[in-house]
């Protein structure tokens, strides 16, 4: 173990498997699928009418109270990181230096990034603007949906005074939240960051937007054979909301305070590809040296990687563009999963969430299975199609990529 | 007109719903901040909801006179 070492000792999740992490793990070891058919009044008359919502309501959580102040990215980011806390075993919040079971303030960060951030308050309260007139406009309203708010609430929360920070590389930003968390430690700036990320924008709005750029699955018949990465009959990817929280610690901290250590975190790599504001790199060039950057700061290589959770989001360009890749820079051994076949892609919480999954992969010796995969492309690697892969993954790698060109690869090893 | 007493009980509920005031609590007087701990932006929406409850205008000049419910009942009770 070395002074830089970090770890991961704390999971969260709100996702719409489940309304933590062991009941998402649960479920995605079950490969089932969390897209449903929209049943609000608006979805009526959009093209996509079908998407992954949370399992479980923010309002069974948090009180009436405390959840109007917050936006519902904010609202599922705090209790994703009240549970990696509690799970890390980090005692009360704002706990002095000297409990040994704690962290102090000072040596405390937050890394939680959004890729949109609040615009259902946003879009809430320019209905007010519009029916009743700017008075009426809610004085939460900007403390709601500023980006930064989600990292913020958190950081309140648990009184980090080391930074609160907000990543956005769209849907890259959790696993660029996760990175620059990573950078935080080993620079020395902190002992503890809770790293994550959090999105919540189904919506008309987003839904038309994204739907306009024909970049979603209109499976409207078929909720939950609506997501299916690297199958010929893909047509898009499936929305979906929720949040992911990881606490990530210096290794001699969580060693001297007597932490369970679920993985290490050994490498990050972030490049951006300076090709297309939507278009990934047809060869994923720029994907392809952001691995290879967190191979290098693992000192691992390719043939060291087991499992790969893929980015693969059910579009038909980019999910074989990063088979490619993979087999550029990791070879043709590694098995890949998709599990946004089962949780929709959660845009800004999706590296995050898969950084939890990989995390679990890791410790458990299992690959989640990537669902939907009924007629294969030509040319894919191994994949744990429709059932979990048991074998031990000594070393795992998780890849995001974002509108903008935004590259992130994080390796998880054993501890 | 309302009565004081009926004018309190709307604030009180005004309170449960902003701020998740108890309105066993509410009082006339009971400071907003040091006793109910209405923050800054909660005494917006409380205003808000006053003046359309009541029928008032309160302008931002005279909130800052209004420390406690009995400040506001009054106020209310000779601007209604």
């Amino acid at each position: 173990m070395s002074a830089t070492d970090v770890v991961v000792t704390g999971l969260g999740a709100t996702t719409p498997l489940g309304g933590d992490v062991a009941s998402t793990w649960d479920a995605m070891l079950a490969g089932r699928s969390g897209v449903k058919a929209l049943t609000h009044e608006w979805a009526a008359q959009l093209p996509v009418r079908i998407a992954a919502e949370l399992a479980v309501e923010p309002s069974e959580v948090l009180d009436r109270v405390r959840l109007r102040r917050l936006d519902r990215c904010e609202a599922i980011a705090l209790i994703a990181a009240q549970q990696a806390w509690a799970d890390a075993g980090l005692g009360t919040p704002a706990g002095e230096g000297t409990d040994p079971t704690g962290v102090d303030p000072e040596r405390l960060a937050v890394s939680i990034g959004t890729g949109i951030g609040g615009i259902i308050t946003l879009l809430a309260q320019d209905d007010i603007l519009e029916s009743s007139g700017p008075r009426r406009v809610s004085p939460f309203t900007v403390p709601m949906l500023m980006p930064n708010g989600p990292a913020a609430v958190v950081g309140l929360e648990f009184s980090a005074r080391a930074g609160v920070h907000c990543v956005a590389s769209a849907c890259a930003t959790g696993a660029e939240a996760i990175a620059l968390g990573y950078d935080i430690i080993r620079s020395g700036r902190a002992d503890v960051v809770l790293a994550g990320g959090t999105e919540a924008v189904i919506h008309p709005l987003p839904l038309a937007g994204f739907a306009s750029m024909r970049a979603m699955s209109t499976r409207n018949d078929e909720p939950e054979r609506a997501s299916r990465p690297w199958d010929k009959a893909r047509d898009g990817f499936v929305l979906g909301e929720g949040a992911a929280v990881l606490v990530l610690e210096r290794a001699e901290h969580a060693a001297a305070r007597g932490a369970t250590v679920y993985a290490r975190l050994a490498g990050a790599g972030i490049t951006s590809d300076g090709y297309d504001i939507v278009q990934p790199h047809p060869e994923g060039a720029g994907f392809v040296r952001a691995v290879r950057k967190a191979l290098a700061e693992a000192q691992l290589t390719g043939a060291d990687i087991v499992h790969v959770n893929a980015h693969a989001t059910s579009t038909p360009t980019g999910d074989m563009a990063e088979v490619a890749g993979l087999r550029t820079v990791i070879g043709e051994h590694p098995v890949l999963t998709a599990t946004k076949s089962m949780t929709g892609h959660l845009l800004g919480a999706a590296g995050a969430l898969e950084s939890v999954a990989t995390v679990l992969a890791v410790r458990d010796g299992v690959v989640p299975p990537t669902i939907n995969l009924d007629d294969p492309e030509e040319g894919l690697l191994d994949v744990a199609a429709g059932k979990p892969r048991y074998q031990p993954i000594p070393a795992a790698l998780n890849n995001s990529f974002g509108f903008g060109g935004h590259n992130v690869a994080l390796i998880f090893t054993r501890p | 007109m309302s009565s004081r007493e009926e004018i309190v009980a709307g604030l009180a509920a005004i309170l449960e719903e902003v701020a998740g005031v108890n309105p066993a609590d509410v009082s006339e007087e009971k400071s907003f901040t040091e006793d109910l701990d209405i923050d800054s932006l909660s005494m917006v929406e409380v205003v808000v909801a006053a003046e359309e409850k009541f029928g008032v205008k309160i302008p931002d000049d005279q909130v800052q006179n209004l420390k406690t419910v009995g400040d506001a009942v009054s106020y209310i009770v000779a601007n209604a």
